[in-house]
């Protein structure tokens, strides 16, 4: 039986989909069969940002109706061949996911995939709830900024009341992915401390993804950016984070703090 | 930082490539909308009820592939035909 996950965080714009993307892409280029599945009914964009916008046949909803079998939905990574996407509808709005539905799709995956990685819709609606629903782990998305961090406590909230584990009385296991982390503002002193965004959700740090050209010339060639360029840093911080994921005991660096003496000379004397 | 921009210079930029993904996307989305449904997708479905008129399809041994094109898109359906299927609609 394969883990699902839930990547979420109710604020839109701060890394979901490319986080998806690039978590299921890097389980996958270790040898693990993962499918990422898009929630986000009306507005999909993970298969753009996985390259196989042109390719797409049937979608979530369709399998939901009946009008498609699960197999010929799910389109398959041409460049890594363990990873598949299953893509939300364009066309249709997110009153056609059910419940039954999804569950249905859902325990499928799990039985065929060993991670299912499912990405959530920002806000707090039936597309959000239900991508979380069956999660056995969830990945809470968040950038070391006010809003953001605001609306990740409200969706840690949902994760402890509104899903299956939480309903049967089960610990629900969560992670922060900090991501969009810039060095130079966290410098400055103008960007919350990593401390203080751990402190205030007091979930475990999964990784701290640095902000990045990196992450976007990969959606900009359609490509998951730890297959776009596997030595970059966003794409170093993504493998480590499914280390840790797994379960490897491996210290977070914060992008920007491997400073030499003089860096951190003068990094004491700015802050 | 060398190797920094020396990675910078080396590769090519990413923004035609964002542009042209999009300009593709885009037009194939815009027929859809505009009532014009999606072509591609409206041959996928006849195709299928016209063979499934003739034998009973199985839906496991039935594979559909589409590729949308700037210039040209292209449908492929594979379905595997069993000796006896004529016989099963009949």
């Amino acid at each position: 039986m394969g883990k699902v996950i839930v990547v979420t965080s109710g604020k839109g714009g701060v890394g979901k989909t490319t986080s998806s993307a690039a978590l299921g892409a890097a389980l996958a280029q270790g040898g693990d069969k993962v499918v990422v599945v898009d929630f986000d009914v009306g507005l999909r964009n993970l298969d753009l940002v996985m390259g196989a916008e042109r390719r797409v046949v049937y979608d979530l909803v369709n399998v939901i109706q009946g009008e498609a079998k699960l197999t010929q939905a799910l389109i398959r990574d041409k460049r890594v061949e363990t990873l598949y996407l299953l893509p939300a509808s364009q066309t249709r709005d997110k009153d056609n996911l059910t419940a039954e539905g999804v569950a249905a799709v859902i325990g499928a995956l799990k039985a065929n995939f060993d991670w299912v990685i499912c990405d959530s819709p920002a806000g707090i609606e039936r597309g959000a709830t239900l991508a979380m629903r069956h999660a056995d782990i969830a990945i809470v998305v968040t950038n070391p900024e006010v809003s953001s961090v605001r609306d990740s406590d409200r969706i840690i909230g949902l994760l402890d009341s509104k899903t299956l584990k939480a309903e049967n009385g089960e610990r629900m296991e969560k992670h922060l992915l900090l991501t969009r982390y810039d060095p130079l503002r966290a410098e400055r002193g103008d960007m919350l401390k990593v401390d203080d965004v751990l402190e205030i959700l007091s979930i475990p740090l999964l990784g701290i993804i640095p902000e990045s050209m990196d992450v976007l010339r990969a959606s900009n060639i359609g490509s998951p950016v730890t297959l776009a360029d596997q030595g970059s840093a966003p794409a170093i911080a993504y493998f480590d984070a499914i280390r840790r994921l797994k379960g490897e005991q491996l210290p977070v660096t914060v992008p920007g703090e491997k400073r030499g003496f003089f860096g951190k000379f003068f990094g004491r004397k700015a802050a | 930082m060398s190797m920094n921009l020396f990675r910078l210079f080396s590769r090519p930029r990413s923004a035609p490539a964002a542009r042209e993904r999009l300009q593709v996307l885009l037009a194939h989305e815009r027929a859809a909308a505009g009532g014009d449904a999606d072509l591609l997708g409206k041959l996928r479905d006849e195709i299928l009820r016209a063979i499934s008129k003739h034998m009973q399809i199985d839906d496991d041994k039935v594979s559909v592939r589409m590729e949308r094109g700037p210039q040209v898109s292209t449908l492929a359906v594979d379905i595997e035909i069993p000796f006896d299927a004529g016989k099963k609609a009949a």
